[in-house]
């Protein structure tokens, strides 16, 4: 018989996972002789290395191991915590994560690293406290064949042996699975009935056993009370050869081997067993990591789902309700049925928003990294600086927390590295020593706000003005706002930084952040003052899954415009009309030249109107650039479910996804950013190849 | 039919065990630690304790000591999950009334070739 555990590896990552970023932040928040910090980083680590080795993760049982160890002298006292200490349980947190994912992705890691680290905690272990022995695991017996012997044994237990719960009527029947036993009791020992006490036991055993197990195998099933009996074995006569019965033995080598059994005998997942050997087969494509991850279990409180079950409930009832208005209705009932579809509307709603907090995570996740990150890199930077962390309990769909780690990892670093002053330059204004980081999430309507506070030397206006001049992005001498030089370091290839150091630089920058930002369709802000500090605001929608759309109709087909993306809509005048080469027409608004993209035209559609003049232009923006989409009709607003065209069709240029609308028809979605690329493609294909993207730059023509 | 609790505060472990236990045909009861493990102890019915020793709350030494208290439970087996193999860690457990222990790595044959010792 064989139970096949793969099914627990996706609990037992998820619980690894968790159990490291508990050891990270209580290692980077350990006081002196903060014992509960002690104990529950240790026991994450016990709990790591137990189920590592269920799952003969051998790599990570053997390397947690030593982590443990550590831990455990520091838990009992015996080491004295040394800083030196903390950081190395660091990068045993670091290693133990690495060994982790590699296990997860059948992917390679940096054995080099935890190489390294595993030698800096060996040699930590020897020095200072007493070693803990080492368990080593027994080696498997490698008897291929073993002979069956009549065994002798002797098995006198102590008086009170049943108080420990053991039973030796349950001894012998695992004895007997060892092979046809023999049992005769003595009962020397009995006393009268009056001087008997019945909770003690006085019997003592002779037992004659034939089994092919060995000593040791016999032993074992006398483990639990060796301290409370006489036990003795002598082997009467070594002969007959028996056939081992897989099935039921408990060897030792079975024991060894079972780890390498589990994984030979699960289908090919994620996941496989021992990792320690390079895998011949090809590496899972990065992207198929990621969904991987995505697809990923969330765990979701009680309450949550409590609710959703009485909203199911007050759904079922609104329906009853209508179903039987439905089955005789008359006019007089009109008003009943009204107030029955308000009662729908409203239960509707509150499903949706309950359904939708489901996915929705604190935000803690994506900032439980950052006390690690500025920890580390206060240390390279040698700026002594704090992390101030507010409001990590607000909430925030799942989806987007994944995709805003980087953008928010980028804007901290930024901070650590170009706000925050040196500490000599600190003390020359008069600030404190040390610099001040601080973090903050909170609600606003339906968007999630995160800000990113640092008190350090703030945005040099001059300077960044200087740069982009210097770089051709204003013209010298114009008049910028100052929140419009601000804006200016969102801008590709700008950087202000001297030299690009290895923490922010890594040739990402500021405008890769916005982009990112963007894509989920939200917005950042800076807002800073000299000397006092800079403070990026970004703001996002809390849920991917659902957008505002402004519905608008083209011929018969109506189409859904993000609304984020709107800027104006208006109708047009023929005088602000300017065509330009090849069929590129371009609206003039205020000071910008805006051109015009006929849909009808991009999706080749029969319109009512064709004609540029008097007809709608839907002003929109992306990436930092206007277009009017002509439509034939505004229709209403409204929110719609973004159902993705890519799983259920194909990817369609220019279409970020579908809806469906309330009379059951499909609208598309339109892709603002996609559209502008679509609507350059086809002005080069004008041959005005070179103008248009002159216009498309922004020239004023 | 034959009742275990099972304690401990690893979800992965925990989960393992009671689906070994439950797929041998045993009820099992679940507990996140110690404490809890004791508070769903009172009621009696067990017929096997299969205990983890790191938990929060309450360890399962203490608990091992509180349930010989409860005479529900002054002969019922209370087996402890243990990596530590070590004489101290067998000491303890026994001093605290245990009646044997299981050595992590957990493997589900040897598990329920081992309980058969205890629980009929």
């Amino acid at each position: 018989m064989s139970v096949d555990l793969s099914q627990f590896i996706p609990t037992f990552l998820e619980e690894s996972f968790e159990g490291l970023a508990l050891m990270e932040s209580r290692l980077l928040s350990l006081e002196v002789d903060d014992n509960e910090s002690i104990h529950s980083i240790f026991r994450a680590a016990h709990s790591i290395k137990g189920g590592a080795g269920t799952f003969g993760f051998e790599n990570v049982t053997e390397f947690t191991h030593l982590v443990e160890t550590l831990l455990d002298e520091m838990r009992d006292g015996r080491r004295v915590i040394a800083s030196a200490d903390v950081e190395l349980l660091l990068d045993s947190v670091d290693c133990i994560r690495l060994l982790i994912e590699s296990a997860r992705d059948q992917s390679d890691y940096d054995e080099a690293k935890v190489a390294q680290t595993s030698e800096a905690l060996t040699k930590t272990l020897s020095q200072g406290a007493s070693a803990s022995d080492v368990e080593s695991s027994p080696a498997p017996g490698g008897e291929v064949e073993q002979k069956a012997a009549q065994w002798q044994i002797s098995f006198i237990p102590s008086h009170h042996l049943v108080k420990t719960g053991n039973d030796p009527l349950l001894l012998f029947n695992a004895l007997a699975d060892l092979g046809p036993l023999e049992i005769s009791a003595q009962a020397s020992e009995l006393p009268s009935l009056l001087d008997m006490d019945p909770q003690e036991l006085y019997l003592s055993w002779r037992l004659l056993l034939t089994s092919a197990a060995s000593e040791d195998e016999i032993r074992e099933v006398f483990e639990w009370v060796e301290d409370e009996c006489q036990l003795e074995l002598v082997q009467l006569e070594p002969e007959r050869e028996i056939k081992q019965d897989k099935g039921n033995s408990n060897s030792q080598a079975e024991e060894a081997t079972s780890g390498a059994e589990i994984a030979a005998e699960k289908p090919a997942g994620p996941v496989t067993a021992p990792c320690s050997d390079k895998s011949p087969e090809k590496k899972p494509e990065k992207s198929q990591v990621k969904n991987k991850q995505d697809a990923g279990s969330i765990r979701v409180g009680v309450d949550k789902v409590d609710n959703l079950i009485n909203l199911v409930g007050e759904l079922v009832i609104t329906q009853s309700m209508l179903s039987e208005l439905g089955n005789d209705f008359e006019l007089s009932k009109l008003e009943r049925l009204t107030s029955g579809l308000e009662q729908l509307l409203q239960n509707t709603k509150e499903l949706q928003e309950s359904v939708m907090r489901i996915r929705m995570l604190p935000i803690s996740f994506a900032f439980n990294r950052f006390p690690r990150l500025v920890h580390d890199l206060s240390k390279k930077t040698g700026k002594a600086i704090e992390l101030v962390i507010h409001g990590e309990q607000t909430e925030l769909d799942k989806t987007v927390m994944e995709q805003i780690g980087d953008p928010l990892v980028h804007l901290v670093r930024n901070a650590v590295d170009h706000g925050i002053e040196p500490a000599d330059v600190r003390l020359a204004k008069g600030k404190p020593e040390q610099g001040m980081i601080k973090l903050d999430a909170y609600h606003l309507g339906g968007n999630i706000v995160i800000e990113i506070n640092d008190d350090g030397g703030g945005i040099n206006k001059q300077a960044v003005l200087d740069k982009a001049i210097d770089k051709g992005l204003v013209e010298a001498g114009s008049n910028l706002s100052e929140s419009q030089i601000f804006d200016l370091i969102f801008e590709p290839g700008f950087s202000t930084a001297k030299e690009l150091s290895d923490i922010s630089g890594r040739g990402v920058g500021m405008d890769v952040v916005k982009k990112n930002i963007q894509s989920l369709g939200g917005r950042i802000q800076v807002e800073s003052a000299q000397d006092k500090g800079s403070t990026f605001r970004v703001n996002l929608p809390l849920t991917l899954a659902i957008l505002d759309g402004q519905l608008v109709r083209v011929g018969s087909e109506t189409y859904v415009i993000p609304l984020i993306a709107i800027v104006e809509s208006l109708q047009a005048k023929g005088e602000l009309i300017n065509r330009v080469s090849g069929d590129m027409l371009l609206y003039r608004l205020r000071e910008d030249n805006v051109p015009v993209l006929p849909i009808y035209q991009l999706f080749s559609l029969p319109a009512d109107t064709t004609e540029v003049e008097n007809s709608l232009l839907v002003v929109v923006e992306a990436d930092g650039q206007k277009v009017g989409l002509m439509v034939d009709d505004l229709l209403a607003q409204q929110q719609v479910v973004i159902k993705s065209l890519k799983d259920n069709y194909q990817q369609v240029d220019g279409i970020s996804g579908a809806t469906i609308l309330g009379d059951g028809s499909v609208a598309m979605i339109l892709d603002i950013p996609g559209m502008i690329q679509l609507a350059m493609k086809s002005a080069q294909k004008n041959q005005a190849q070179h103008y248009s993207a002159n216009v498309l730059a922004g020239e004023t023509v | 039919m034959t009742k275990i609790l099972v304690v401990d505060d690893s979800n992965s472990i925990r989960d393992m065990v009671s689906f070994t236990l439950k797929g041998a045909g045993y009820e099992t009861v679940e507990a996140r630690d110690g404490q809890e493990g004791l508070n769903t102890a009172q009621g009696g019915g067990f017929d096997l304790v299969i205990s983890d020793v790191n938990m929060p709350n309450m360890d399962g030494i203490s608990l091992c000591q509180a349930l010989r208290k409860l005479p529900a439970f002054k002969f019922t087996p209370i087996l402890m999950l243990t990596t530590e193999s070590s004489g101290d860690m067998k000491e303890r457990g026994k001093a605290a009334g245990a009646t044997g222990w299981l050595v992590k790595p957990f493997n589900p044959e040897k598990l329920l070739a081992t309980i058969k010792r205890v629980v009929r």
